[in-house]
């Protein structure tokens, strides 16, 4: 039970400081109902890894990875919005998904809601290494995608290839959306990309501090989610969710008192 | 006439469709070294697209020929800074550490506003703050699009001061597209006048002359080279 406790609390850590790291750009983009909606489109890969007896998880990713390239290159040819994109491709993901579980309702909680007590050592290796890999390609990104916020042209201009950088973005998103699957389930891991941005991004001068409290509020979110669900013997997904928007109301108080003095 | 060994770039026969829709035809123009010229024309007239196929962002057919390799310096029409929370120090740096006291200096900022965010600048110092970025890679062009862009009246001529010290100064070669006359009589050499095609090549003081003004706004009238 113990070593469970620290297996997640290592997994959350990584999860969350990614998730919030990568999320303070998504939410920049606008696009914070992306995050949350490419956490669904894992359902159906997740679905058949049960029926066909591999991992989950990897089934999960395949179908994440696969559609964030068929989302970036349907926004190329149509110029249509990720957010309508996704909208589509999300629901679809949902009711294929929901189909084939069946009346496999256990398997289908878990896929829905994450499921702690199966968090293993080589789970939490795994997530910890991703993460550390996510984390390191994303700075290596970052201000890239920055400048394509401010202006696409410009970023042309400096010979940044916008295209193939937002398609790394999404590709890392999909693999931090995947393994955050475990800990908080498909519905609620979107939060983790969110959530902790939006909180940041409300106390933030700069960039760098608005990326780094990001990263950071993601992973105490986790944190603390975990631990309380221990303590409370609930699901975890639920209370890290809780905690985050309560990160979220807290920054928004002391930006309130700030103001005030 | 610009003659073959003084010019810094060279269009010919310049074209841009788009979805079979065309933006620019048979465009030609030299720029000399080290001159400000001046693009006008009424919107629509893809003065911004022939921005973007110098830059080679827009698949385009004819020749754009430098005499050296260019080191372009782009200011963009639009930019979006009021969801991004970047400082001037921070978008400085973007890719390496720079001297930002220089590049504020050398568009006559002070040091005071680089920890200032972009979208807390304002319209004239923002703009100021596109020229340093642009300065950054030590260019030989740079290409302006819409300089007093948000700007207000007060603020123009001094950005359009900014950009005569630094083709004086550095003997950068500005291409820069405006609607604002009186600064393109006061500050830039070389006039031209885009429509689709070229409506217009020469001085620029002669764009007092009204009946100029006329040409250029007005119906297309195409300038053969």
């Amino acid at each position: 039970m113990f070593e469970t406790l620290i297996y997640s609390l290592i997994a959350g850590v990584a999860v969350g400081f990614a998730a919030g790291y990568l999320g303070s750009i998504m939410v920049l983009e606008k696009m914070a109902l992306v995050g949350d909606a490419m956490s669904h489109v894992a359902l159906p890969g997740l679905a058949l890894g049960v029926l066909f007896g591999f991992s989950p998880l990897l089934g999960g990713f395949l179908f994440l990875f696969v559609t964030a390239i068929i989302i970036w290159q349907v926004g190329r040819s149509t110029k249509l919005s990720f957010e309508t994109i996704v909208g589509t491709a999300f629901t679809l993901a949902l009711a294929i998904g929901i189909l084939l579980y069946g009346d496999r309702l256990d398997a289908l909680e878990e896929a829905l809601f994450g499921d702690i007590t199966r968090v293993t050592s080589m789970y939490a290796l795994s997530s910890v290494i991703a993460s550390v890999a996510v984390i390191f390609l994303t700075h290596f990104i970052y201000s890239n995608l920055v400048l394509s916020l401010i202006s696409e042209e410009l970023a042309k201009s400096k010979g940044i290839k916008t295209a193939a950088v937002n398609l790394l973005y999404l590709l890392l998103v999909s693999v931090i959306v995947a393994i955050g699957i475990q800990v908080t389930g498909t519905l609620l891991v979107g939060f983790l990309v969110v959530t902790p941005a939006a909180a940041a991004r409300i106390v933030s001068g700069n960039l760098s501090t608005y990326r780094n409290l990001s990263a950071v509020f993601g992973a105490v979110s986790a944190i603390s989610g975990i631990l309380f669900s221990t303590t409370m013997n609930v699901l975890p997904g639920p209370l890290i969710v809780i905690s985050g928007v309560a990160i979220f109301a807290i920054m928004l108080t002391y930006r309130k008192f700030k103001k005030m003095i | 006439m610009t003659e073959p060994n003084n010019y810094f770039l060279k269009v010919s026969n310049l074209e841009v469709k788009l979805q079979n829709k065309t933006i620019l035809e048979n465009v030609s123009f030299p720029v000399k070294r080290g001159t400000m010229l001046a693009i006008v024309g009424p919107n629509g007239a893809g003065k911004t697209m022939l921005f973007r196929a110098l830059l080679d962002l827009v698949p385009h057919t004819g020749g754009v020929e430098w005499a050296e390799k260019p080191r372009i310096g782009y200011v963009p029409q639009d930019v979006n800074v009021k969801d991004v929370p970047v400082s001037v120090n921070e978008f400085l740096s973007y890719r390496q550490k720079v001297d930002v006291r220089q590049l504020l200096a050398a568009v006559k900022l002070g040091r005071d506003i680089a920890n200032e965010t972009l979208g807390n600048l304002s319209g004239g110092q923002l703009r100021r703050v596109l020229v340093a970025f642009a300065l950054m890679d030590d260019p030989n062009v740079l290409l302006f699009d819409e300089p007093t862009t948000g700007v207000d009246i007060g603020g123009e001529e001094s950005i359009f001061q900014v950009l005569k010290n630094l083709k004086e100064k550095r003997g950068i070669t500005v291409l820069l597209i405006t609607h604002d006359v009186h600064l393109v009589k006061e500050y830039t050499d070389e006039l031209l006048g885009l429509n689709r095609c070229v409506t217009f090549l020469g001085d620029s003081q002669q764009i007092a002359d009204p009946s100029l003004q006329e040409r250029i706004f007005g119906e297309r009238i195409c300038y053969a080279l």
